[in-house]
């Protein structure tokens, strides 16, 4: 069928910030969408709240709103642009729930929008947890007893029925939030309650649990013909019980015959068809139990989801890219496959390597949460590794996930066998009770347990994880076990190298079978105990080379090599044959992110993307490096060739070895890359743009501050420890409060505010183990002074500060935390003037040739540099979008000897509008996580909310962040001393505005003598009824509460904590709630305006 | 671990790890890329004459099983795998591969680059080879490849048909197919119509290397079958009185078995007419139509086919060598299903294989009979072809009436 003429214009909308559950795969999928209908020539409007998205780039719409994504104003959005069509499904569930929101309000009709990829009702269907199970009733398909309920007396009736353990699910919520096993009453009744006010229409599933059983995915693509595919099986490692999107996924599936994955794909086809999703992917899950193979559906996403970006990463095929075109008309066997070029889309990928995916968590961030896995996610990002085997592919994807584990790592030392200092028996026993609750580490525990001989029966029945995986760690095991042997024992397994044989050298044969099964470098050199280079070397510099030592690349094809494969999507492996087949062409690699982590996301995938299209407009030919399948980079469309590996000093340098690129770019992908500069340089790679020793000159203390020095520019007095009692003395010296962290860390990682020295002597303890390598830095702690980011670039000579923003919390709150606002809405033209004087002077002075990231502080009007980073920031994607400016696109076309002025950017650009950028924090799926800022950054995402006034720039971050400002009703103050002066502005502006205020008695006593009407309230602990009962009875609109103590902080944890359950809008910094006042104020004022991207850039860049 | 050699005809040998039998076996070397059911394709006779290279690097981790067999034996010359699993699990499993290819006798190799072995076949096309623990002899094997009798021409049928007729009555039980295509949604189960006199239709199937599933399928839509030597004459056929006449699968090329298309000439129009795959073939040469043999076949469980009726596409499963020539002229691509005309009246190519655009399904429409080059009984594969047994059964119902 061809495409459809009656539809010119469509809206597409993401899915927001960045959350637990929701990432960068929806980039993916907007960003193919985007361009699979552009490409057919149709007109695009987007919405997407979230600047870092290269979805989001003015260049791939033709309308393009960053604006919140609520139904107000995408109904504006359909006002203004009248599109004929909505295509809800690649934007996660907040796509979901917005066009099912607009079709019950009406919108659709009244505006004539047609809803393609799915309609409203098969996403009710598939969505309603009730109408799906009565669904798969119908068509004979079982699903887990289960019964909804909307309050606690109708959850008790269900779970009387299907018993505990029972699952409670909230509907309509994504990643599984508010998701819980309960195991006994009183279990219950918590998740009950918690499951409710997660649910945003007041619903749960309670579910008999089919915990331990097996659980698979299939990926399902329909076409307007009803002809159906199904993309990939994938298996999960981890049993029911675990999210998936927290469990250990493998693809092809791997324990199914023939016979049973037939029978789950014909279920998963009826269901497709039941459900009436018309065109386009779905996600369909299902529980087998392991004693007898009985199948039970668990659920289904009508959607583009984080399994199908795997599914599409992990085959070749591209989903989001197909669906969008299914959606608009064409059938499967009309859509060319890229890959091969000679088959269609109407077929099913098949694969002929092991492809393996591995969460990241990042439990680190936020102490008190509880690192059990359960229906719940709570991993903050992925890494996908494709090897000829599983072993292969598990080792491989271990060490993607930059955790310094290369390997299976002993965590008890026992790779050596028991040593001394350990009892057998407690080892043991240690390791049972750690497996016997699922937790992040538990393939290491499982490694650790069968070197202490617990047998695989035993590891089954603790964990659930099927036999077969646990045989392929075995034999990891097992291997290591040979080459610690090979090592010890001057047996035939060691070899004689060269002249002088190595110290440890193992014999070719076993070197090779170790790297066929996947091992490191760095794991085989500790196994035998030499260095990692050495063997390093006796891979690349033995002879015979050829076939034994070199690494070979294969391609991902989708169809097991039986068609000739066009795109070069290519994996490790050491295998006889390569086809890598390398050009001549001029080229460069750029190293990307890996996987997403708390402070390295979305943010630096925009700008290795960006990296990517400069090169490409450059005529250069680009090499992307990265193993997050979530992301654009690893689209094979987005460069020229695709590796798809670890970002670690040995695979990138295979890479490099391979390709022999002029230079390979570090700027782009944060920490990661920044990382292996140094390392890469010494291996004779040239890195492009800023040099490595300017990077280590901005990131080394000491040399930093003689750069600073050197420029005579201002910093927070500061010293360096490497002691305790060091430590103790500095900080008297600089005098307290001090903000305390490790160096070289990523994201405020284990940085603290300490107020005395008791405080200090705490911190120490952990803070070694942060960074064991690296002294503690010890700084002055600037309270009250206001923080500022700058984003420049430079191509050496000149330098053009691109954007000044300026935080709308105080300094310390980490800067990937706090909210922003560009330009800046408190400062002076001649602080500004200084700013950009300050930050032109270090980029001259550091050589910068790319981007620059300058954080800087300012109190009492004076300005101090914090620190400077020498690559691209957090916040790149959000100054381009502010000032319509691509800057890495820019800065990459810098690193490769163009000029600022050859660009035509020589001028900063002020905008006339105003940008404010918030941050979105996971903390609904921590329980008993205190919300609280600090300099450990804890946000997942960000959003930016563009207008003309700050006010309501403000009011509209906070709504795309989920938090909707009060136009009315009660405000609850309460503030620590320090803060009361402040305050008194905030209360007024608020009273004025015609709000009510309540306060605790401190600060009741306080606004009363300045003048402002308060209500008295309890704390908690002075009796009832007290603040958070008021909370609870949606008696209060908005919350101020600042805290200094960690007493205090204890104490009102319940007020932050119950604020959050009751989605009622929190701020913990005066400046916070300043900015809010300020936000009301304008909505008060005005109403909604909205306002596309192109609009506000019209005449620019 | 005991080391292994593959050799092909054209010189090139990998190096392996032994698997299975110790020894040293001779076939003509292909890859199959379906993903799950390697012992449905060790036990499907028509790989006799074979050597036969999973693509998928994983082999063995659900074990075997009494159940999932195609034929009572394994029928494949030899097995080359990336990796086999040494513990399997599932919980039907009661083997571990390696002990079923060494019970069976069959010699396999393991631990080799698979897929360069693939590529290399699809460039250079399928050939002889030896997988030898025996002899690691570079030279020696890749001489004995070169002597090895090719596949064309030669009657493969004849070494895996059935001595005598025997009677088939067992169904597929709970692995009856469930997804009904939406093309055929009159008929939404698996089971098929009943026939209306209350007995089943009694189908004469020839077994040229029938696969068992083909027989399950056939009796879950009302049929009693009974199974004859591929070498039974029409006559003898005739003589049986069925409602249907069955033409199967087997190995190797349909020009080196005449006298199945013989038989199949006189039995055209006679009573409706099934053929899949090697049965195809035998119906395209009966026809009149030319039989090639494609550069490395069709060994797989994701391959598109259209209908050109519907214009609706099934996920196939395939195994063959030869194909039905498309005759001179006819575009097979053309909006309407092309008719070509033959010694027993018109022929409309029905199904088009969207990867090659070879023949895979043809329908008389002067006679009962119906034809498909590829599997639509699966086992292993995708079930979205599973209506043309209902068709089989609703023609020998309509004949009926």
């Amino acid at each position: 069928m061809p495409r459809r003429n009656d539809i010119k214009s469509i809206l597409l909308i993401g899915s927001g910030p960045i959350v637990i559950g929701q990432a960068c795969e929806f980039d993916y999928s907007g960003t193919q969408a985007c361009k699979a209908l552009k490409e057919e020539g149709y007109r695009v409007v987007l919405i997407n709240s979230n600047p870092a998205t290269i979805m989001t780039d003015p260049e791939l719409a033709d309308r393009t709103y960053v604006e919140p994504i609520t139904l107000d104003v995408v109904e504006q959005v359909i006002e203004r642009e009248r599109p004929d069509a909505l295509l809800p499904t690649m934007g996660g569930q907040t796509a979901l729930n917005v066009a099912v929101g607009l079709a019950q309000r009406g919108t659709l009709a009244k505006y004539g929008v047609q809803l393609i990829g799915a309609s409203a009702e098969a996403i009710q269907k598939a969505e309603d947890r009730e109408a799906f199970k009565q669904a798969m009733q119908r068509i004979g398909l079982k699903t887990p007893d289960s019964g909804s309920a909307r309050t606690r007396e109708e959850a008790a009736r269900v779970v009387e029925r299907v018993g505990f353990p029972a699952v409670v699910r909230p509907s309509f919520t994504l990643g599984g939030t508010g998701g819980n096993i309960a195991y006994n009453r009183e279990e219950f009744e918590r998740h009950v309650d918690w499951g409710l006010a997660m649910s945003p229409v007041g619903e749960i599933l309670v579910e008999r649990s089919v915990i331990g059983w097996k659980e698979f995915e299939l990926e399902v693509m329909r076409d307007l013909k009803d002809n159906v595919v199904v993309v990939c099986p994938i298996e999960n490692f981890d049993p029911m019980g675990i999210h998936t999107g927290d469990s250990i996924t493998v693809a092809p599936a791997m324990t199914l015959t023939d016979k049973e994955y037939q029978v789950m794909r014909d279920a998963a086809v009826r269901i497709i068809r039941e459900i009436g999703v018309d065109t386009g992917g779905s996600n369909i899950q299902f529980a087998v139990r392991p004693e007898t193979g009985e199948l039970v559906v668990i659920e289904m996403n009508p959607r583009v989801s984080r399994s199908s970006a795997l599914a599409s990463k992990a085959t070749g095929f591209p989903i989001a890219k197909i669906a969008a075109k299914l959606a608009v008309g064409y059938t499967l066997d009309e859509i060319t496959n890229d890959i091969t070029r000679v088959t269609k889309a109407s077929f099913e990928p098949t694969i002929d390597y092991v492809v393996l995916k591995i969460p990241r968590f990042a439990f680190e961030k936020f102490p008190g949460a509880d690192p059990t896995l359960t229906t719940q996610m709570k991993s903050v990002g992925e890494a996908m590794a494709i090897g000829r085997t599983f072993k292969e592919a598990l080792q491989k994807a271990v060490r993607s996930l930059e955790v310094d584990r290369f390997g299976l790592v002993s965590l008890q030392s026992l790779d050596r066998g028991l040593p001394p200092e350990l009892i057998r028996d407690e080892a043991v026993a240690r390791v049972r009770s750690a497996l016997r609750t699922p937790h992040p580490d538990r393939l290491w525990h499982l490694a650790d347990a069968m070197r202490l001989g617990l047998p695989i029966e035993e590891l089954f029945a603790l964990t659930k994880i099927d036999p077969w995986f646990l045989d392929q760690i075995q034999e990891i095991v097992e291997f290591e076990g040979r080459l610690v042997a090979a090592a010890h024992q001057p047996s035939a397994l060691r070899q004689a190298q060269g002249p002088e044989p190595g110290r440890g050298a193992i014999s070719h044969q076993l070197l090779r079978e170790a790297k066929q099964l996947g091992f490191s470098d760095n794991r085989i050199a500790q196994l035998v105990e030499v260095e990692t280079d050495e063997v390093r070397q006796w891979r690349t510099t033995r002879r015979p080379a050829g076939p034994h030592g070199t690494v070979t690349y294969k391609r991902v094809d989708t169809c097991a090599a039986e068609f000739e494969a066009h795109t070069p999507y290519l994996y490790s492996t050491y295998e006889q044959d390569c086809e890598a087949r390398p050009t001549n062409r001029r080229k460069v690699i750029i190293l990307g992110g890996g996987p997403n982590r708390i402070g390295q996301g979305i943010e630096f995938d925009y700008c290795c993307v960006h990296a990517a299209f400069a090169l490409r407009e450059l005529g250069v030919e680009t090499i992307m490096v990265n193993c997050n399948p979530e992301t654009v980079s690893t689209d094979y469309d987005t460069s020229d060739r695709l590796y798809f590996e670890p970002l670690t000093e040995e695979d990138v340098l295979n890479i490099v070895d391979r390709e022999r690129p002029v230079g390979v770019v570090v700027q782009f992908g944060g920490q990661t890359p920044l990382k292996l500069a140094l390392p890469l340089e010494r291996a004779g790679v040239n890195i492009l743009g800023t040099s490595p020793d300017a990077i280590d000159r901005a990131e080394d203390r000491e040399r930093f501050r003689d750069l600073l020095e050197r420029l005579k520019l201002r910093q927070p007095a500061s010293g360096i420890a490497r002691s305790v009692a060091e430590a103790a003395r500095v900080a008297a010296q600089i005098s307290y409060p001090v903000m305390v962290r490790p160096s070289y860390v990523l994201g405020g990682r284990a940085m603290q505010i300490v107020y005395d020295e008791p405080g200090l002597m705490a911190y120490m303890g952990s803070a070694v183990q942060a960074s064991p390598h690296h002294p503690v830095l010890i700084d002055k702690y600037l309270a009250d002074a206001i923080e500022i980011d700058v984003d420049a670039i430079s191509d050496g000579r000149r330098v053009v500060i691109a954007g000044i923003m300026e935080h709308i919390e105080e300094a310390g709150v980490h800067s990937g935390d706090s909210a922003c606002s560009l330009p800046p809405y408190t400062l002076d033209a001649s602080l500004i003037a200084e700013i950009q004087h300050q930050t032109a002077s270090l980029a001259l002075e550091l050589g910068v040739v790319g981007l620059m990231n300058a954080q800087l502080a300012i109190r009492d009007s004076k300005l101090y540099v914090l620190e400077v980073n020498p690559r691209a920031s957090r916040t790149v994607p959000f100054v381009s979008k502010a000032i319509g400016v691509p800057l890495a696109k820019l800065a990459m076309k810098v690193m490769m000897g163009k000029t600022l002025e050859d660009l035509g950017f020589t001028e900063s650009i002020v905008p006339s509008h105003v940008a404010v950028k918030e941050a979105v924090f996971p903390f609904t799926k921590f329980a008993g996580v205190d919300v609280l800022l600090g300099p450990e950054m804890r946000s997942t995402g960000e959003v930016m909310g563009i207008d003309d006034d700050f006010g309501w720039a403000f009011a509209k971050s906070q709504d795309a962040a989920g938090v909707s400002l009060p136009q009315s009703g009660t405000v609850f103050i309460s503030v620590k001393d320090h803060d009361k002066p402040a305050t008194l502005d905030v209360a007024r502006r608020l009273t004025r505005l015609g709000f009510q205020i309540e306060a605790t008695r401190g600060t009741a006593v306080y606004l009363r003598e300045h003048g402002v009407e308060v209500q008295l309230v309890n704390k908690v602990k002075e009796g009832r009824p007290h603040i958070v009962d008021h909370i609870k009875d949606r008696e209060i609109s908005l919350v101020v509460n600042t805290v200094g103590s960690e007493s205090s902080q204890a104490d009102s944890a319940s007020i932050r904590r119950e604020s959050l359950h009751h989605g009622i809008p929190y701020y913990t910094t005066i400046p916070g709630a300043r900015a809010a006042a300020m936000g009301i104020e304008a909505t008060l004022k005005k109403g909604l305006r909205i306002r596309s991207l192109q609009e506000y850039h019209r005449g620019q860049g | 671990m005991k080391k292994a050699i593959l050799a092909l005809a054209d010189g090139t040998v990998f190096e392996g790890r032994a698997l299975g039998f110790e020894g040293e076996t001779v076939g003509e070397v292909v890859f199959n890329t379906a993903m799950t059911g390697y012992q449905e394709i060790l036990t499907d006779p028509s790989y006799k004459g074979q050597i036969i290279t999973m693509t998928c690097p994983q082999i063995g981790n659900y074990g075997v099983n009494g159940e999932d067999t195609e034929s009572t034996r394994l029928w494949a010359e030899g097995f080359v795998v990336k990796e086999s699993s040494r513990r399997p699990s599932n919980w039907r499993a009661d083997q571990a591969l390696h002990d079923y290819l060494l019970q069976s006798r069959v010699v396999g190799i393991e631990g080799l680059d698979t897929r360069a072995l693939t590529r290399h076949l699809r460039d250079v096309g399928s050939q002889q080879g030896v997988i030898s623990h025996v002899d690691l002899d570079h030279q020696r094997a890749v001489g004995k490849a070169r002597i090895a009798p090719s596949i064309v021409g030669r009657d493969l049928v004849a070494e895996v048909t059935c001595q005598k007729a025997y009677e088939w009555t067992t169904g597929s039980g709970a692995w009856v197919p469930d997804a009904p295509t939406s093309s055929n949604a009159a008929s939404t189960s698996g089971a098929g119509p009943r026939p209306a006199r209350g007995r089943p239709f009694k189908v004469v199937a020839y077994d040229c290397g029938i696969k068992q599933n083909i027989l399950r399928r056939l009796v879950d839509v009302g049929c009693a079958v009974t199974v004859v030597p591929a070498a039974t004459s029409a006559e003898s056929v005739k003589a049986m009185e069925p409602d249907g006449v069955f033409f199967s699968n087997g190995p190797g090329d349909p020009e080196g078995v005449p006298y199945a298309v013989a038989a199949l000439t006189k039995l055209i129009g006679w009573r409706p007419m099934l053929c899949i795959c090697l049965g195809h073939q035998i119906l395209g040469l009966a026809m009149g139509l030319k039989t090639y043999k494609l550069k490395f076949g069709h060994h797989a469980a994701n391959h598109p086919v259209m209908d050109l009726r519907t214009r609706k596409v099934e996920i196939t499963s395939q195994n063959h060598n030869f194909a039905v020539q498309t005759p001179g002229g006819v575009d097979p691509t053309a909006p309407e299903p092309p008719v070509v005309t033959t010694r027993f009246g018109r022929v409309a190519i029905t199904h088009l294989s969207l990867n090659d655009h070879s023949i895979e399904g043809m329908v008389c429409l002067d006679h009962p009979v119906l034809s498909v080059q590829y599997h639509p009984e699966a086992s292993p594969g995708p079930h979205d072809s599973a209506y043309l047994f209902k068709q089989f059964a609703h023609m020998m119902e309509k004949h009926h009436a």
